[in-house]
């Protein structure tokens, strides 16, 4: 399989066509889509047409773009002009946006070709796709195991070598978690470094959308290419995308980086010994390594699982079954809203509506959405102090290595704790990339996660890259 | 806030939502939710008097364009999207009738 990089070189020299690269692509769906349920949706006209337009523009001599005919995957939480949308959820099936999000127009500007539609836990609620309504995606490692959640979908299609690189949006560690378990590098970039802009948005304070990749120089010039200020999100950061592929190899060499204690406390003994040895592998490439506690990373979770709710009760209010999607017809008008959400959104969903209506309800606002709130400037504090005195922490992403399919779900809070190491960044708005590391349990890949201050993606990709060294890839 | 969810808090909260339980559904996410919210109590002890809270990474800022006309979605578009229209509008079921 080649990488993306290597892809978009053949592509723009003429040793090879992106019209090839999109039919070994659509092979591979082909062969294993229905074994491991990874598309929603191929997009094979719309993605022939963009081939073969890309390979008669490089045939002009023109310079199509760092993506140059690379198929790529795209979360289903994203629209796509008259591409069905729907977040694997009933509520929006059948539904085709009449608009594209900022990401799919930078995509195709740089020459990047979507190819379709990934599944992902029903509006990314979940960690491990088994919430979608349209079933859940498979890991491509171990098909007893889930690939992650909620942007299993696009990491289950880079890991079964579909397409070399996908988008996902992450909230709680929706993209490094399954970029984790499916032995796959997924960067949650900075608040506002890529435009939510036709995002479906869950946590609109949280919610980033981010690369997924074999390695990190195709995850660089991939989250380079959709990263910039979008006059269409007033949350965009106003300056121009940072270079990140010209910093990969930068190294560690005089960075200094902190162990984390509370992101590894509680992770298998496997987990654990591969951030150990991650920790070695960056102090022989030069770093000074230190060690700290973050206590305010244990009240994280409990932070997370009432803001993201609360905010999402109010987003997905706009599912009434007036503008588009679903709607089950009553006599008036709120027995419609009723009947039409009733039926449409999934029991997860229905769940943290539930919950963030709770949190914001009269008379328990205070306690639960405003006290969550308050530590959430605790956690940015401590994340702060940290910087003050080191580059980067490091931990795990996830406690363990894929799990299998049934065993969380019967319990909220069990489906929960697979964050727990993910969500602080979310909080705090910065950045944190999962590069797989080691193996644990039934030889599945493990991920470390490397974080990093708000615009700290070059240092990442650098550090994650000397890992990447050490393991022996490329 | 330590208050345990009671069955009336989810019928309650549900229809807020406008979202129709099942006796079974309510059952369930009273247990399920009152744990979830056991979980946030380790909040609950903490003394943030005085502690701003954060309902956004960066603070938001108001971002305001120049006032120039510029394309909008077409709305026949839109409105094909629509579960029913009429005369270039969204149709709804009668809003107006017994309270519910």
């Amino acid at each position: 399989m080649k990488t993306a990089h290597q892809i978009a070189i053949d592509v723009q020299s003429g040793a090879g066509s992106a019209e090839s690269e999109l039919e070994r692509t659509l092979g591979v769906i082909a062969a294993r889509n229905e074994e491991l349920n990874v598309f929603l949706h191929v997009d094979e006209d719309g993605a022939r047409s963009a081939a073969a337009s890309i390979d008669a523009r490089v045939a002009k001599g023109e310079n199509v773009g760092p993506l140059a005919g690379v198929p790529i995957a795209i979360k289903d939480n994203m629209c796509q002009r008259g591409i069905p949308t729907t977040c694997s959820s009933r509520i929006l099936e059948g539904w085709r946006p009449p608009y594209s999000a900022t990401v799919i127009d930078r995509l195709l500007a740089a020459g990047a070709v979507p190819v379709g539609k990934t599944n992902l836990d029903e509006f990314a609620m979940g960690s491990s796709t088994e919430t979608s309504a349209f079933g859940a995606t498979r890991n491509p490692l171990d098909p007893t195991r889930v690939p992650g959640g909620s942007s299993g979908g696009s990491a289950a299609a880079v890991a079964a070598d579909m397409t070399s690189i996908a988008v996902g949006s992450d909230t709680g560690g929706s993209i490094r978690q399954p970029a984790a378990l499916c032995g796959l590098v997924g960067m949650k970039p900075s608040y506002g470094l890529v435009s939510r802009y036709g995002l479906i948005a869950f946590a609109s304070s949280l919610d980033q959308i981010g690369p997924f990749a074999k390695n990190v120089m195709d995850a660089a010039i991939l989250l380079e290419a959709i990263a910039g200020h979008d006059p269409m999100d007033s949350t965009s950061l106003p300056e121009p995308p940072p270079s990140l592929v010209a910093h990969v190899n930068d190294g560690v060499a005089g960075k200094r980086i902190a162990l984390v204690r509370e992101l590894v406390d509680g992770a298998d003994p496997d987990v654990v010994a591969s951030v150990e040895r991650a920790v070695e592998a960056l102090k022989d490439a030069g770093a000074t390594i230190v060690e700290l506690s973050i206590p305010e990373f244990r009240l994280g979770l409990s932070a997370y699982y009432l803001i993201a709710p609360a905010e999402a009760s109010s987003n997905l209010a706009r599912y009434d079954g007036v503008r588009y999607g679903l709607r089950v017809d009553a006599d008036d008008v709120a027995a419609m809203n009723e009947a039409t959400r009733t039926a449409g959104f999934g029991a997860e969903v229905k769940r943290r509506i539930m919950l963030g209506t709770y949190a914001l309800s009269a008379g328990y606002y205070d306690a639960y959405y405003g006290q969550a709130l308050k530590v959430r400037t605790q956690m940015i504090e401590a994340f702060k102090r940290a910087y003050l005195d080191v580059d980067l922490l490091i931990g795990a992403t996830t406690p363990s290595v894929a799990f299998e399919f049934g065993s969380k779900t019967s319990d909220p809070m069990a489906m929960y704790l697979s964050d727990v190491f993910t969500i602080p960044t979310n909080l705090a708005g910065d950045a944190a990339v999962s590069v797989p590391f080691g193996s644990g349990e039934a030889d599945l890949p493990v991920g470390v996660q490397l974080l990093g201050p708000g615009r700290s993606e070059a240092q990442l990709f650098a550090a994650a890259r000397v890992l990447e060294i050490a393991e022996g890839r490329s | 806030m330590t208050s345990p969810l009671r069955r009336e808090d989810v019928a309650h909260v549900a229809k807020l939502a406008r979202l129709s339980l099942s006796d079974a559904e309510l059952d369930q996410f009273t247990l399920q939710l009152g744990q979830i919210l056991e979980h946030a109590n380790d909040m609950s002890s903490l003394d943030l008097e005085g502690v701003i809270p954060t309902a956004h990474p960066f603070g938001l800022i108001n971002v305001v364009r120049d006032d120039v006309v510029r394309p909008s979605l077409d709305r026949d578009e839109v409105l094909a999207m629509a579960p029913d229209a009429e005369d270039g509008r969204f149709a709804v079921p009668r809003i107006m009738g017994e309270a519910p």
